[in-house]
């Protein structure tokens, strides 16, 4: 995993709550056992129609939002299934991080193991990001915040561990497979064995 | 001596699991008892420990399935089986190489015990109280039915279970969910967590483990009790659990992978302690009166978005979420759901596909037709529960009726294997998601309980199985 410690952007605002992974990257796309080139099929039942032309309607599909790598979604982003290739096809598509009020647990559990920044605000900034569409902002992982064109700052909650991780792209395996003796000490130890 | 603090279910299995605790700075590494696996979430995570050079550290407690992208076409032997689209059939050769490579048990094409992952573990009494249990896919929730602390997860952490069997994870908090009352006739486990989903909404358990109490979930079969625990990642809950007692372990006594003889008493014995104390602490309760209940349906394009079967959709007029899933589903404010023609009528997924779901459906159908116009797929959770429907007679029930009855898998719920609801048709299934496109492109998706799915299909729209009883 790359390490993340600033990001600067200009923001890509899809206001509609409850944004679940199926809109993501719809479950017939996962038949690939590769984790690349999936930001093709990023949201593609909203941003192609079923003949496979653009929906011009649809944000991603807007030439003035082109290149923004800042994601803002209404509440509950990421809810429904566990797929990885959900901040796989984010990512591959450009997109390093998603704000929101909510994030589903596990999508913002595998956001973090690619580096896609999972951010929940508080309501007050939220709205404002909801209505200023293509607002330049600059996050900072060290202080978690976010810093708003207006210079207005908003600190954003982030597991220490997960900050950590990111800050300096660690890989989580490696940290478990330190603890290899007390794995098994556990294993040895344990009353009953499953 | 200091008296031990009274500790909720989840506390217990949580704390019985714990290699390394978790402080400020670091998660918890959590151990993982049963590992199960399938073709779509696991391909990333073998090639990173072909990439590390690594093994995997316990393939006896890890075991395979191919549930997502197999068809469910009915064959007479397993070699005719197509796979729709060579990207899938890909994915199926990759598991077996797979699985092959790193030593592991592989429920393949051919095998009876094959079926949709949340199934199989319990009808092999692989799924067993107190255990931790984890899969790449958020509808394991399913096996915290037996009071076992079971959730999904990404595929990163598919590799890190392979390699260390041990997961960082940070403690949830906790959500009580009292079910009390006795079920009308007609009402099942699957409209008790619709109803549950659309009071408390989809996001209404996100970083909770829920614990379903109450004398409602007392007196649930096992299937009812998997069917709500399985939909509790709809209400965005981390696991849903449920304490075991003598109908769990009625239900698994004699199953293939429990203990037997002294081993068997000794297990039970340690199962019993698996409860909430009394006076454990939840961080949140919600209370349900489960004797008011009707047969639910969901009339949008979330679990949550959910009416009781006679009831009308609801006005979108203020609220654009609403409005846009209306607009989707193309149904009406003010008008009830029943009077919408349906095009397609499932029956299957984790939620819904075991032995009782289907007795279920099928004494409605029994002597009856589907609908002119109607497709009906009948779709058993495993090669099990086939043979065991067909001892009963159960697909000569259904194929009487003008159903098809297929082979295990999960199908229909999400389009990735050949079954489709088709573009703009309306479908009452019995799965778990009605998101847009989850049956495939532009299929509109109600969900209901297979009673209620049986009476739709007869009528051809939306039905109360209540006249059927």
């Amino acid at each position: 995993m790359k390490a993340l410690t600033t990001l600067s952007s200009r923001t890509i605002v899809l206001p509609d709550r409850d944004i679940d992974t199926d809109q993501i990257i719809p479950a017939r796309f996962l038949t690939t056992t590769s984790r690349d080139g999936l930001g093709d099929k990023l949201f593609y039942d909203w941003r192609f129609d079923s003949d496979g032309g653009k929906n011009h309607e649809f944000v991603l599909n807007h030439e003035q939002f082109a290149n923004h790598r800042i994601l803002v979604a209404g509440n509950n982003f990421g809810c429904g299934s566990s797929r990885e290739h959900a901040p796989w096809a984010l990512m591959d598509y450009g997109i390093q991080a998603v704000i929101s009020t909510e994030i589903a647990d596990i999508f913002r559990s595998n956001a973090l193991k690619n580096g896609l920044l999972p951010i929940v605000v508080d309501p007050t900034t939220h709205e404002w990001l909801i209505n200023h569409p293509g607002a330049d902002i600059d996050i900072d992982v060290e202080s978690s915040t976010i810093t708003l064109p207006n210079g207005d700052v908003a600190h954003y909650p982030i597991d220490s561990f997960a900050r950590y991780c990111l800050l300096n792209g660690v890989d989580q395996l490696g940290f478990i497979q330190e603890h290899q003796n007390a794995i098994e000490h556990f294993e040895e130890n344990r009353p009953w064995k499953p | 001596m200091s008296v031990e603090a009274p500790r909720t279910l989840y506390e217990k299995v949580w704390r019985d699991h714990l290699v390394v605790d978790e402080t400020d700075e670091t998660p918890a590494i959590l151990y993982v008892d049963l590992h199960l696996i399938h073709e779509v979430t696991t391909p990333q995570a073998f090639s990173v420990l072909r990439e590390h050079g690594l093994p995997v550290r316990r393939p006896d407690l890890t075991l395979g399935t191919m549930d997502h992208s197999t068809p469910t076409t009915p064959v007479r032997s397993f070699r005719d089986l197509e796979i729709v689209g060579e990207s899938a059939a890909n994915q199926v050769r990759q598991m077996q190489a797979n699985c092959e490579e790193f030593g592991l048990e592989l429920f393949g094409l051919d095998s009876s015990h094959r079926g949709i992952v949340h199934v199989i573990g319990p009808e092999q009494g692989a799924t067993q109280p107190g255990k931790t249990i984890v899969c790449g896919d958020s509808h394991t929730s399913t096996h915290g039915a037996f009071g076992a602390l079971a959730f999904g997860i990404g595929t990163t952490e598919v590799g890190h279970v392979l390699a260390t069997q041990c997961l960082l994870q940070r403690k949830a908090k906790s959500l009580a969910i009292d079910v009390s009352g006795t079920l009308a006739p007609g009402v099942t486990g699957k409209d008790v967590i619709l109803a549950i989903i659309g009071q408390i909404g989809v996001d209404g358990g996100t970083g909770h483990v829920i614990e379903y109490l109450g004398d409602t979930v007392r007196t649930m079969d096992m299937d009812s009790r998997m069917t709500m625990c399985n939909m509790s990642i709809e209400a965005g809950a981390r696991a849903g659990m449920i304490a075991p007692d003598d109908i769990t372990f009625d239900y698994l006594e004699g199953r293939a992978r429990v203990p037997r003889g002294q081993h068997w008493d000794n297990a039970v014995a340690r199962w019993r302690r698996l409860v909430s104390d009394p006076d454990a602490r939840f961080d949140k309760t919600v209370n349900v009166q489960a004797d008011q209940l009707q047969p639910m349906v969901t009339f949008g394009t979330n679990p949550g978005m959910v009416i009781g079967v006679n009831e009308v959709v609801p006005d979108g007029r203020n609220d654009p979420g609403i409005r846009k899933a209306l607009d989707y589903m193309q149904v009406e404010s003010g008008k009830p759901l029943t009077e919408s023609a349906i095009d397609v009528v499932f029956l299957g997924s984790c939620t819904n596909s075991r032995l009782s779901d289907l007795q279920q459906a099928a004494d409605i159908l029994q002597g009856r037709k589907i609908a002119d116009g109607v497709t009906m797929l009948v779709v058993p959770g495993s090669q099990q529960i086939k043979k065991d429907a067909e001892a009963l007679g159960l697909d000569k029930i259904f194929e009487a009726a003008g159903a098809s009855w297929r082979e295990s898998g999960c199908s229909m719920c999400l389009g990735m294997n050949g079954d489709t609801v088709g573009p703009g048709k309306l479908s009452v299934s019995t799965s778990n998601r009605n998101f847009e496109g989850r049956q495939g492109i532009g299929a509109r998706t109600v969900l209901a309980s297979p009673m209620t799915a049986a009476a739709s299909a007869i009528e051809g729209r939306v039905a109360d199985p209540r006249s059927y009883l």
